[in-house]
């Protein structure tokens, strides 16, 4: 899978782990080491051994706001989908459903990404932080601050994938750009038109 | 003692003033509750099979495989066998089960027959022939298309005299007709018309003439004018794309009752609406909401999926079923913005003034046809003579769209006047003015925020004429747009209490579309009763909670401010009233302020806030606000805004593509009660309505008859880079606050489609027929300075499309 930040901005092609589509279309060659009635079947792909999940629900663990959260998913449910059916974070919202609009953003190792274009199966072992993360004690993080203090919020539908991909972008650049303020939230809408005071709050320079 | 009257200036210690908007920090903590996130014990998961035709029949639909499904616990046909289909996208069967993987897997499941039949999505195509003529007696549908299209009485009455009606009109039906403004001479021909079986029309056509209208003497004015101006003009079918997509989650409980979860603009009209489809008292359902993730005039109604899931839910033995649109149904089915086209000329003397206008226009609202823009637009140019045409298509059923009819009259009528300014040589800001009289009682308001548009933008100093001269392939131009709007506050009902112990609390059955309803609220009750908005616990968003109107039209803010004001006065009046005594005072030497209750006269005598309510004995007082209430004067709301925009825009000629550099907006809104939340709301307005200037349209492939872009990536809003910069002023002070409370939420998306288009002709030289102003049209525009057409789809199948037509059409 691929953060955000990576698909703005291309980069050499990572290794994977699991089953890639080009892979996957060669399984139907190899033979089935050990079907298991719990957990992965494993399967040998290019002299690799690689573990194949599903169709029924199997058991998943993810780490989300430095919690670990259990369930038994279908490999099929995205992360999204995890987050608002079975842990009731629903933060992160649902919008375009397929990666265009920045709604469900949430931060994967520290990375914005779109938690509606990832399963939820392919993150166990990754740290996903939601917006719920952010607000500590009660108190809002400087960032949803800077959004309530300049208005950057109508219907707030949009707000909390704004919020997040907004904190990645102040941990990357503390005092960004106009241009690095487009470059970064470039990757969520607001239909209510909210983006004025989103570009007061994340502190880019008036009428740049 | 306070006056219902809104307070003078120096009085107010938060209406007008910037404050942080209430709900605010539990919306960027992720913590504000959608309907779309609730998550009930046991809830099921609703879905539906969609028509994947555009215009069909329904031949046969078997569920019975679905039905057997583990997991799915419900499943009805919602159209069944010989239902006519007239939207791709329209529901066929809906389905309930424990997730959403297996509900997917249901629909698969489902057999569904269908018989095609031909379809029409070309509404750009100019209606040449093939008109249907308006012959035979009229049915109820009839007569409120025509109030929807605005036929004059003089067309209507003699209609109704001649060729009768096909109904038997109730008393019901004629209080409706009245209260959608049909004339009390055309509800008593509709009374008296003659009842006559209805009879085909001859000619299956989807054009239909509506309104035909001539004023004054246009033939002459054409004759004298010096110049004479003409074009074609276009504004296409847009969606609303709001983020919360429609939908709902409800529970028909065991008991017969029904819990509502409807993601709604209108909370208090829920109940009301789904008692009829579900067969239940309306005091037998309840209606909650929290927040709600944009209507823009798309979210009235339960619609069929808040009626589905219910029954869906009884079905499931009462589980909750949670039904929302997903994003290809929400952009399909869920919202449609009428097109509009015309052709139009207009009549000019050599000094600018103009004398005549002629239109004649088209457009589509979906199946029905729908309205009519109030053409010309704000300028009542005194000789005019105009047509309508209303175009019906598959291309999905219309819903109100901010400023219903208002963004496509400015596009077809302030880009044809910016054209004639053109053709004359004159400065279009110099034009305007010049013509500013036709504006009627506005015209003040427009002279005034035409000179502080002009100081924010710097237009008299940076203005070239058309077609910029300098050198590169970027050209950069500006354009103006004016707008009105009504926006006098709806009923609104509202109950406040103020406790012994200090603690008030209001309760009113209104929504907070993100307007900032809940903070303008708890200002006026705050600054009415002088203490902080946090001594105030505001609820709202329910169906147990007094009735207030539904948030379209611009009319939340005057009415939910105005029942606010009237229960706040009486309720502190009644403190007064209370604690007079012990201040050795009379009421009316009362006042309250800063959480004090003090003697006007001598400030030393008061009271605290907690002490003061003290006095008010063993029980809570309440007292009930209303809006209209001829019982305490003064009428707190008015109607009628006026406001200027201007854009300042980069056009790159090699690629077509259109930039924002700088958009101001100059507003009148009446008394402001909440500055902070009107500027966003005002900043949005301009953001969306660049959005729909350059980039938004529901792009309909004339073969299949279904959205070709019905996503996110394809149907492209603005994002946060393709804005410029956004200048907001909000006229206040004398000749504005004295009028009352005047709603907000349509005037300023009205006029941006027009501005911008100005200066992007302003820039290249010549006029981009029609919007959004997308590269292709652009390019055409540029490659094309003799004549522009209809949009590219259009253009490519227009042949194809009246094939269809000959076949018997839509």
């Amino acid at each position: 899978m691929k953060t955000r930040d990576e698909e703005l901005t291309p980069v050499e092609e990572q290794p994977e782990v699991g089953v890639s589509r080009r892979d996957f279309l060669k399984i139907s060659s190899v033979v089935v080491a050990t079907p298991m009635v719990v957990g992965p079947t494993v399967v040998k792909v290019a002299g690799a051994e690689v573990p194949v999940y599903g169709p029924g629900a199997m058991p998943v663990s993810l780490t989300i706001n430095s919690k670990t959260y259990k369930a038994q998913l279908e490999p099929r449910v995205t992360l999204l989908d995890a987050l608002r059916h079975e842990f009731d974070l629903t933060g992160a919202k649902r919008v375009c459903d397929r990666g265009e609009c920045g709604a469900c953003t949430v931060l994967m190792d520290g990375k914005p990404v779109y938690a509606c274009s990832i399963l939820a199966v392919d993150v166990q072992g990754k740290k996903i932080e939601t917006v719920e993360s952010l607000t500590v004690s009660g108190n809002l993080h400087p960032v949803q601050q800077a959004f309530v203090d300049h208005d950057g919020q109508q219907c707030g539908f949009c707000t909390p994938g704004f919020i997040v991909a907004a904190k990645a972008l102040v941990d990357k650049y503390p005092n960004p750009t106009p241009e690095q303020v487009t470059h970064e939230l470039a990757g969520n809408f607001c239909r209510c038109g909210t983006y004025a005071g989103i570009r007061q709050a994340v502190g880019e320079k008036k009428g740049a | 003692m306070r006056d219902f009257k809104w307070p003078a200036l120096q009085e107010r210690s938060l209406i007008g003033t910037r404050v942080e908007r209430v709900d605010g920090p539990e919306k960027v903590a992720g913590h504000a509750k959608y309907s779309y996130d609730l998550l009930p014990k046991g809830m099921l998961f609703g879905t539906m099979v969609r028509s994947p035709y555009a215009h069909c029949k329904v031949v046969s639909v078997d569920i019975s495989a679905a039905q057997k499904m583990p997991g799915v616990k419900a499943v009805m046909v919602v159209q069944g066998n010989g239902t006519e289909i007239h939207w791709a996208g329209d529901e066929i069967v809906a389905i309930a089960a424990i997730n959403e993987g297996v509900a997917a897997d249901a629909v698969r499941a489902v057999k569904v027959e269908y018989q095609p039949l031909p379809h029409f999505v070309l509404d750009a195509i100019e209606p040449k022939e093939n008109i249907q003529e308006d012959v035979g007696p009229l049915s109820e549908d009839d007569i409120w298309d025509a109030l929807g299209n605005q036929v004059p009485d003089n067309q209507l009455i003699p209609r109704l005299q001649s060729d009768g009606i096909t109904f038997k009109p109730e008393a019901d039906d004629l209080k409706e007709f009245k209260e959608e403004g049909a004339s009390q001479a055309l509800v008593d021909a509709i009374r008296n018309a003659p009842q006559k079986p209805a009879t085909k029309p001859k000619v299956r056509s989807p054009y239909k003439r509506a309104a035909e209208k001539v004023q004054g003497d246009p033939a002459t004015a054409f004759k004298e004018a010096d110049v004479v101006s003409e074009g074609y003009y276009g504004i296409a079918v847009i969606t609303h794309c709001c983020m919360e997509p429609h939908g709902a989650m409800m529970t028909f409980g065991r008991d017969g009752k029904v819990e509502a979860r409807i993601s709604t603009q209108n909370v208090s009209g829920m109940a009301g609406q789904l008692a009829g489809p579900l067969g239940i008292p309306a005091t037998d359902i309840h209606m909650h909401q929290d927040h709600v993730g944009g209507g823009f005039g798309s979210k009235f109604s339960p619609d069929r999926w808040a009626v589905v899931a219910a029954q869906l839910s009884k079905m499931a033995d009462g589980a909750p079923v949670k039904m929302f649109n997903d994003r290809r149904s929400e952009l399909e089915v869920a919202g449609a913005r009428p097109s509009g086209f015309a052709k139009v000329r207009i009549a000019v003397k050599k000094d600018g003034t103009m004398t005549g206008w002629e239109s004649s226009s088209w457009g589509t609202g979906g199946p029905g046809g729908g309205g009519a823009p109030p053409l010309p637009y704000v300028f009542d140019i005194p000789h005019q003579k105009k047509s309508h045409i209303a175009v019906s298509t598959n291309i999905g059923p219309a819903r109100a769209w901010r400023a219903p009819n208002h963004p496509q009259a400015a596009a077809l009528t302030m880009c044809p006047i910016d054209d004639a300014a053109a053709k004359i040589g004159m400065d279009p800001y110099d034009f305007f003015l010049k013509n500013i009289d036709y504006t009627g009682p506005r015209a003040r308001v427009y002279r005034e925020e035409l000179v502080k548009a002009d100081e924010l933008m710097g237009w008299k100093k940076n203005w070239h004429p058309r077609g910029d001269q300098a050198a590169g392939p970027v050209k950069q131009g500006m354009g103006l747009s004016i707008h009105t709007w009504g926006g006098r506050g709806h009923a609104s009902d509202c109950d406040l209490t103020i406790h012994p112990d200090g603690a008030v609390e209001m309760k009113m059955g209104t929504q907070d579309l993100g307007t900032g309803t809940r903070t303008a609220i708890l200002m006026v009750v705050a600054d009415t009763l002088g203490v902080p908005m946090s001594q105030v616990k505001l609820l709202i968003g329910d169906s147990n909670y007094p009735v207030s109107g539904g948030s379209g039209g611009s009319t939340t803010i005057g009415g939910v401010s105005s029942s606010s004001r009237r229960a706040a006065v009486q309720a502190i009046n009644q403190v007064f009233a209370k604690v007079a005594p012990a201040l050795n005072a009379k009421p009316e030497e009362l006042t309250a302020k800063d959480g004090k209750i003090f003697v006007v006269t001598d400030p030393g005598r008061s009271l605290s806030w907690k002490q003061a309510c003290a006095k008010l004995g063993a029980m809570p007082i309440t007292t009930h606000g209303r809006n209209p209430d001829k019982d305490h004067p003064p009428d707190l709301t008015n109607s009628g805004v006026g406001g200027v925009q201007m854009a300042d825009v980069s056009v790159d000629t090699e690629t077509g593509i259109v930039r924002v550099n700088k958009m101001v907006a100059v507003q009148d809104c009446g008394l402001i009660i909440s500055m902070t939340q009107a500027e966003s709301q005002c900043l949005g307005a301009l953001i969306m309505g660049i959005s729909y200037a350059l980039y938004e349209e529901k792009v309909m492939d004339p073969i299949s008859g279904r959205m070709l872009n019905a996503d996110m990536e394809h149907y492209r809003l603005a994002g946060i880079g393709d804005i410029g910069e956004l200048v907001v002023h909000m006229m206040t002070g004398p000749g504005y606050d004295e009028r009352g409370v005047i709603g907000l939420g349509e005037p300023p998306v009205i006029s941006p489609g027009a501005a911008i288009s100005n200066a992007v002709a302003n820039a290249i030289g010549v006029r981009v027929s029609e919007i959004p102003l997308t590269p292709d049209r652009v390019l055409a525009a540029l490659g094309n300075t003799e004549k522009t057409s209809a949009s590219t789809a259009n253009r490519a199948f227009g042949s194809f499309g009246n094939r269809f037509l000959a076949k018997g059409g839509a």
